[in-house]
C-alpha cells in the first residue's frame, strides 16, 4: 500500500468499532444524512447543554469504512465543544478531505481528524467522509434531513 | 496456447483481440489496467476510433439535407450502419432500426410513441423484478401520467423470474410487457422467448432490454419475436451517445413521433405536419452521425469476432471467476440463476463495496460498486449496494486470477 492509502489501521478499527453508535433518547437535534447515489447512511444525533454545548453527540446508521469511521470520530471530535467551534470543525474538515487545507502548514483545530487527510486523493470518495458531518450540520440548523448529491 | 486453443472449441483468441483496443494497455497506480467494468461501458478497438477519425477529418459532412457530394457519401456510411445494425439483429428490413441516443432513449421513444398513443387510465405495464431504472422509470411517469399501473414480475433468491407469477399477471387489461434481456445488477439471462411466447399470446407488444445482451451474445429479432429491442452503442465497442431501437413495423408505422423537428417530415405547413417514413419519423434534428459511422464499424468488429464465439468465451470467464471467488471466505455472490451472462455481483462480509471498490482500483482493477441503477434489485437482495466484475471478451484468465488476489488481500486489510 502506498503512503496515499485511504485506508489508516484506524480507520480500518474504527469502521467496525465505531464510537457513540446508538441513538439518544430526546435528542434535541436530529438528521438523517443520505447518498443516494452509494445508499450510505446516517443519522446524527445531538443533545445540547443551556450554553450552547454539543453535549452528547451520536449516529446510527450503514455505510463504507471511510463514512463510518468519519462518523465515530465526528461524534467523538465534537462532543463538548461549543456549537461555533463544531460548525469550524467541519469547515476544516471539509477543507481537508477535498486537499485544501494542509494540516502540516496551516494551524487548525482538527487534531486526530487528520487521519482523513489522505480523502484528498480519492476525490470520489470524499463525499463518504463528509457526509455525517452534512448531517450534523444540518442537525444543528433543524434541518430533519442532509444529502450529499 | 495454440495446442490450447485447438483443443478449446472456443475459438477466439483474447491475447491477439487485446492488442486491437488501446485503452488495455494503461497502467493504473502502477499496475496493468484489468478492466471489469464492461457492464458499464466497454472499451473501443482501434478500428472505430480510426473510423470516426477519419469521417471528420476527411469525409465530414451532414446527412440526407444537402445535394453536394460530402453529403451524399456522408448518409451512405450512415446509412451502411442501419444495414450492419438490421444484420446482427437479423431484422427483416432496415427501416425498422432507428438511430437513437442509446438504450435509455429507445425506451423513452417507445413509451412516449406507444405508451401515449395506446395506454389509457386502468392499463397495465409489465417490467420485471431486475430492471434497470431505464427500463423502470419511463413506465413508471408513462403510468402516472396515463391513471395505469405497473405490475412486475416477481424474481427468486437466485435471480430468476417466476414465470407463473408472470402468466398471472398478463390479463385483458395488459399493455406492454418490458423485459430486460439480461439483467446488469444479476447477470441473469432471462427467457425472454418464453415471455414473449405467453405475451403474444394475449396480443401483448413486448419490448426487450438488450443493452446487457446484444454486444455479448447473438441475437434474431425474428426468432424471439419481440416487438421492440434496444441497445447501446458504447457497451458494444462503439461511441457513447448512439444506440439503437428495433420494432416491428406494424408498431412503428402506428406510434407517435418521439422528437418533432428536421428531417422527420414529410410536408409542414403551420395547419398540419405530415411525417416521414420510417425509419426517419423517428430521427428528428441532425444525428449524431459520426457515432452512427463509428458504430457501424463496431458491429462489424463484433460480428468478425463472432458473437457466438464471444458468448462461448465470456461462459469460461464467468464460471472460472464464479469458481474463484466463491473460493474465497466470506465472499458471496447475488444472482446465481442457472442462465447467466458474465456479470459477477458479489458481497464480502464487513467490507462495503464501495471500499473493495477502492481497493480493487489500488491494484489497478476496475469495477463497478454501487445500486448500478437497480435499487429495486438491491432492496430485494437487503444490501445497499454491490460490487460487480464484468466481463468482455478481451478479459483474461489471468484478469479473473488477478481480480481473487486483489479482493483476498483487501479482506486482508480489513482484518479477514
Amino acid at each position: 500500500m502506498s503512503n496515499k492509502s485511504l485506508y489508516g489501521e484506524q480507520i480500518i478499527y474504527l469502521s467496525k468499532h465505531p464510537k457513540n453508535f446508538r441513538p439518544i433518547e430526546g435528542a434535541d437535534y436530529k438528521c438523517e444524512g443520505a447518498n443516494p447515489l452509494c445508499g450510505d447512511r446516517v443519522t446524527v444525533y445531538v443533545k445540547m447543554k443551556d450554553d450552547d454545548t454539543l453535549d452528547d453527540v451520536a449516529f446510527q446508521g450503514s455505510g463504507c469504512a471511510i463514512c463510518m469511521a468519519s462518523a465515530s470520530m465526528m461524534t467523538t471530535s465534537v462532543k463538548g465543544k461549543k456549537k461555533v467551534e463544531a460548525e469550524q470543525l467541519f469547515e476544516e474538515f471539509h477543507r481537508l478531505v477535498k486537499g485544501e487545507l494542509n494540516p502540516a502548514q496551516e494551524t487548525h483545530h482538527l487534531g486526530k481528524l487528520t487521519m482523513f487527510e489522505n480523502v484528498s486523493h480519492y476525490p470520489v470518495r470524499v463525499k463518504c467522509a463528509s457526509l455525517p458531518w452534512h448531517a450534523l450540520r444540518n442537525a444543528l440548523e433543524k434541518k430533519a434531513v442532509a444529502s450529499t448529491e | 496456447m495454440i495446442a490450447q486453443a485447438v483443443a478449446n472449441p472456443v475459438r477466439l483468441d483474447a491475447v491477439a483481440l487485446r492488442a486491437d483496443f488501446p485503452m488495455l494497455r494503461r497502467t493504473i497506480n502502477g499496475c496493468p489496467l484489468v478492466y471489469l467494468d464492461n457492464a458499464a461501458t466497454s472499451q473501443k478497438p482501434q478500428v472505430v476510433i480510426d473510423r470516426m477519425q477519419r469521417f471528420y477529418t476527411e469525409e465530414y459532412s451532414t446527412v440526407r439535407r444537402s445535394i453536394h457530394l460530402l453529403s451524399a457519401e456522408a448518409t451512405r456510411a450512415y446509412e451502411e450502419t442501419r444495414r450492419t445494425a438490421a444484420r446482427l439483429l437479423n431484422a427483416p428490413e432496415t427501416r425498422q432500426i432507428i438511430f437513437t441516443k442509446g438504450t435509455t432513449e429507445g425506451i423513452n421513444l417507445v413509451a412516449h410513441g406507444y405508451g401515449r398513443k395506446f395506454v389509457r387510465e386502468g392499463d397495465e405495464i409489465i417490467i420485471s423484478a431486475t430492471e434497470h431504472h431505464a427500463n423502470l422509470v419511463p413506465w413508471q411517469m408513462l403510468c402516472e401520467e396515463k391513471g395505469a399501473r405497473l405490475r412486475v414480475i416477481p424474481v427468486d433468491d437466485r435471480g430468476e423470474l417466476i414465470l407463473e407469477a408472470y402468466e398471472k399477471l398478463l390479463n385483458d387489461r395488459t399493455k406492454l410487457v418490458a423485459v430486460g434481456h439480461v439483467s446488469n445488477a444479476l447477470g441473469t439471462i432471462h427467457p425472454v422467448e418464453e415471455i414473449i411466447r405467453l405475451a403474444h399470446a394475449q396480443g401483448i407488444p413486448v419490448l426487450v432490454d438488450g443493452a446487457q445482451a446484444a454486444p455479448h451474445m447473438p441475437v434474431d429479432v425474428q426468432a424471439l419475436d419481440c416487438d421492440f429491442y434496444v441497445f447501446s452503442g458504447h457497451k458494444a465497442c462503439g461511441p457513447t451517445g448512439v444506440g439503437v431501437l428495433y420494432g416491428k413495423t406494424e408498431w412503428l408505422e402506428r406510434m407517435n413521433p418521439f422528437l418533432g423537428g428536421g428531417d422527420m417530415i414529410e410536408s409542414v405547413t403551420f395547419e398540419k405536419t405530415t411525417y416521414a417514413p420510417l425509419p426517419h419519423k423517428f430521427e428528428a434534428g441532425t444525428p449524431p452521425i459520426a457515432e452512427v459511422i463509428g458504430l457501424g464499424t463496431a458491429l462489424d468488429y463484433l460480428c468478425r469476432v463472432g458473437l457466438e464465439a464471444i458468448a462461448a468465451y465470456e461462459q469460461t470467464l464467468l464460471e472460472q471467476a464464479t469458481a474463484r471467488l466463491l473460493a474465497i471466505p466470506g465472499v458471496r455472490i447475488l444472482g446465481t440463476a442457472r442462465r447467466k451472462a458474465a456479470i459477477v455481483s458479489f458481497v464480502v462480509d464487513g467490507i462495503h463495496p464501495h471500499d473493495i471498490g477502492t481497493l480493487l482500483d489500488q491494484e489497478g482493477i476496475a469495477i463497478r460498486a454501487g445500486h448500478h441503477c437497480a435499487q429495486p434489485v438491491m432492496t430485494r437482495y437487503g444490501v445497499p449496494a454491490t460490487a460487480r466484475a464484468s466481463f468482455a471478451f478481451y478479459n483474461l484468465p489471468s484478469e479473473v486470477e488477478a481480480l481473487g488476489a486483489a479482493l483476498e488481500k483487501a479482506i486482508a486489510i480489513f482484518g479477514g
